[in-house]
Order: structure tokens, then sequence, then C-alpha cells
């Protein structure tokens, strides 16, 4: 990293303050907050540009109800339950994932859809659900598995849908105004997926500076300085600093995966209710796959639990320490909310490089 | 969210484990491999550098431009969480 180039970007932030009160980012993404921590950048950035933690960790804005329902299909003695490991240790109504491991249930850890459609495969006694959570960079292997169970006729592989759309969580938050932001640091893995240009309605739209980078600490700075330049010229645009992976249009390949197996649907996030077509139904000719259909479960209420502001974090209304609970009832060790059970949620991120700053 | 992590393809091969792209590729992580579909990136041949995430290829980067990624992410999340286990995110 040259530091030269970086104590310039942040000396040209810090011209652009003089002449605000303050600047408020929002980082959609969980990966860049746990970068922006580690990579010191959060620390050399003035006092008045503020990085807000977005509702971009995909564990984070999932549904209190979704959980329970996904416990409760792992505790029939005929299911396999496959996750992704951030899954296993949120809390539910009746605990954890793990905690129903430890009652006998089967919940198995995979690195990809593929591997959840592998064990359905090489156990035909069992009925195998894939916990089909995360953003539009997960969601095109959901897909692609989906139409391999169908071209296989497998007749005992299920997920559980609860993909999630950035851009309609991105439009609620700005929509909504209960959040005062300037702009977004928009996250670079997702928009390798999506493209760049999926963010002009927020930037154009909604007068939001928008710019996309990726995760080396010298994007993310010019991220952060593309938008205060933005702001201090009184232009909203989507800029892309992470062309090298990130096209206007994005990957094609995958968006028509998601688009063959996929339909946008309204979907009920953490804390912030249902937001309209903000995630991602099967469609008709792949419903056989839905497990909600097949075991006839619903998703029961979001119920936080009681004192847990992981909500409220999500959407930028409070910072990980505005919670009673932070580093007291809460830790990483014993979570009570999904933001300090993921690696990437604000509050473990918080926990683990701010708590003594 | 979503994080990808840059790879090497070291070799291809046909699987059938996708209907729409058959290929599935062995890829290097500084050192250890794991399988990635090719069914996002059709381009992609050995030797190519990928971002891999959760067993797909999302896109075909360079070669710099991968081990500047390699270098960001061992910043990014260090020894405590590696980039193979921190695939297991969403």
């Amino acid at each position: 990293m040259d530091r030269a180039a970086i104590r310039r970007m942040v000396e040209e932030i810090e011209t652009i303050l003089a002449a605000r009160d303050s600047i408020r980012i929002m980082e959609v993404c969980g990966t860049h907050t746990v970068s922006l921590f580690r990579s010191g950048i959060k620390s050399m950035l003035p006092p008045g540009l503020k990085l807000i933690s977005g509702p971009g960790c995909p564990v984070c804005v999932t549904s209190q109800g979704y959980l329970d329902v996904a416990c409760e299909l792992a505790a029939r003695p005929d299911v396999t339950v496959c996750t992704y490991g951030d899954m296993v240790r949120v809390p539910g109504r009746n605990g954890s994932l793990a905690d129903q491991r430890g009652r006998g249930a089967e919940v198995i850890v995979v690195y990809s859809a593929r591997d959840a459609l592998k064990h359905a495969e090489e156990h035909p006694d069992r009925k195998t659900v894939f916990l089909a959570v995360g953003f539009e960079t997960t969601t095109p292997a959901t897909a692609a598995v989906i139409l391999a169970a169908e071209a296989k006729g497998l007749e005992n592989f299920f997920i559980l849908p609860a993909h999630k759309l950035v851009i309609p969580a991105m439009t609620a938050l700005v929509s909504g105004g209960d959040v005062p932001l300037d702009g977004f640091l928009c996250p670079g893995h997702v928009s390798v997926v999506i493209g760049a240009d999926v963010y002009r309605p927020i930037a154009e739209g909604f007068g939001k500076p928008c710019v996309v980078a990726g995760f080396e600490p010298r994007q993310m700075l010019e991220g952060i300085l593309g938008i205060a330049r933005q702001l201090a010229e009184g232009r909203a645009q989507v800029e892309n600093v992470y062309g090298v992976a990130v096209t206007g249009e994005g990957n094609r390949p995958a968006r028509e995966l998601i688009g063959k197996v996929f339909t946008p649907a309204d979907a009920v996030w953490r804390a912030m209710g249902t937001i309209p077509e903000s995630g991602l139904d099967l469609r008709p000719e792949y419903k056989r796959f839905d497990a909600f259909d097949r075991f006839g479960v619903e998703q029961g209420p979001d119920v936080c639990p009681a004192g847990c502001l992981c909500g409220e974090v999500i959407q930028g209304k409070a910072a990980p320490s505005d919670c009673a609970l932070f580093g007291a009832a809460c830790s990483p060790l014993s979570p009570v909310g999904p933001c300090m059970v993921s690696s990437e949620g604000a509050c473990s991120a918080w926990y683990k490089y701010h708590r003594k700053a | 969210m979503c994080l990808a992590v840059p790879g090497k393809i070291v070799d291809i091969a046909g699987s059938g484990d996708d209907p729409l792209n058959g290929r599935v590729a062995t890829v290097d992580m500084q050192g250890s491999r794991v399988e990635a579909s090719l069914a996002m990136t059709p381009e992609a041949d050995a030797g190519d550098w990928v971002l891999v995430h959760a067993g797909f290829a999302l896109t075909v980067i360079d070669e710099r431009e991968a081990k500047e990624t390699w270098e960001a992410l061992q910043i990014a999340l260090g020894d405590d969480s590696p980039p193979a286990a921190s695939s297991e995110d969403a």
C-alpha cells in the first residue's frame, strides 16, 4: 500500500469535510465493515466522516421466523439441514441449529450449495434441506443446483428459500428517510453479479452518490473519497473503482441463472418488516423444491430477542455500542443476536476491533 | 457479505454437476485446492485466475489483481479467519 497516496486521500477528505458538518456513508457490505476496521482505514478517517454499517450481512438480515423454521425442519428425524457456517449459531426462539444438533438433529455445514446437492444424491433415504440465504453473489449457486437437481430427477433435495436483493433494501433505507445518509459504498462481489449500472436509480433518483469498491484498503478509501468528492461538487452518480472485476451490466450468465429459477417476491427482513420485491421465490416450475411447501411449514413471526438491537444496527439506526447487551450479555462466545454471531456482522466487528477505541 | 476469493485454475473436468455448463475447475488458492463450477464463467480456461464464491467461479480476473485481492483479504480477515473458512459466509 502506498502510504503517501493514502495520506493524500485522507487529507483531501479532511479538506472536503472542512466545508461541511459531516459526511455519512453507509458501507452496505459486511466484508467492507470488517476490512475497514482491520486495514486501519476506519481509524485514519477524520471524525466527521461517519461510516455506518448497512444490511449487507445475509445472516444478520434473516428473520427470526426463518431460523425457527430451519430448526423445526432440523428436528425431523428424516431431514438433514445443510447450511453455510454462520447460520449455525444464531439463536432462534428454541435455540440455535447448533442446539438442535446437540439434541441429535443432523445439521451439516457446507462450503457450497453443490455440497448440499451431493449430500442429497449420496443419501437417498434422507431429505436434504439447504438453507438458501445470501445476496446476489450466492443466489446463482443455488439456482444452478436447483437446475441440476431437476435434471437429475432428485426427489429428496429441497431449499428453504430466503435469498435477498441488495437494491430494494438500499431503496427502502433511502426512501424511509429515518437514517440520514449521504452516500453508499457499494459491495464489491455482489456487484460482480449485478453490475454497477443498477445503482443508478439510488444515485440519480435519490441523490445519493454510489461508489462500487473492492476490499483492498486503497480501493475502499478511493470509494470513500469518490463519494466525498461527489458531495463537494454537488453530484450524485455511480462510480466504479473496482473495474477489474465489476462491469456495468454484471455477470450475465449468473443473472440468467437467477432469473431462470427465481422470481422477485416480497421478503421479510429482520426488524425491517416486509420489503416489496426484495427477495426471491422459486418459479412455479421449480416449486417442488421449496421446503416450505414440501413440509407444510410457515415462517413464524419475526420476534427479535429481548433487548437486542440487531434490527436497528443493520439499518444504521443504532451503532453496536448503543445496545445495552453489547459486550455484556452479548459477545461472540455467547451471542444474543446474529450481528454478533456472523464474522461479518457489525457487532462482531465492533467487538473485535472497536471496543477499546 | 458475499466474499469471493481469488485462485488459479489448474485443471478443468466435465462433471455433469450442473446442466448449463458441465465444466468444473480445480482451483488453487495459495496452496489449498477447491472445486469450482464454471457455469457463470464459460470463458474461463486452465491457467486463468478467477474469483471463487461458494463453489462457483464468479469472474475471471488478471493475475496482478488476484494477488492484490489476496493480500487485501489477508489484511481483512487475518489469521483468525482464513479465506478458506470465510467462504462459509453467504
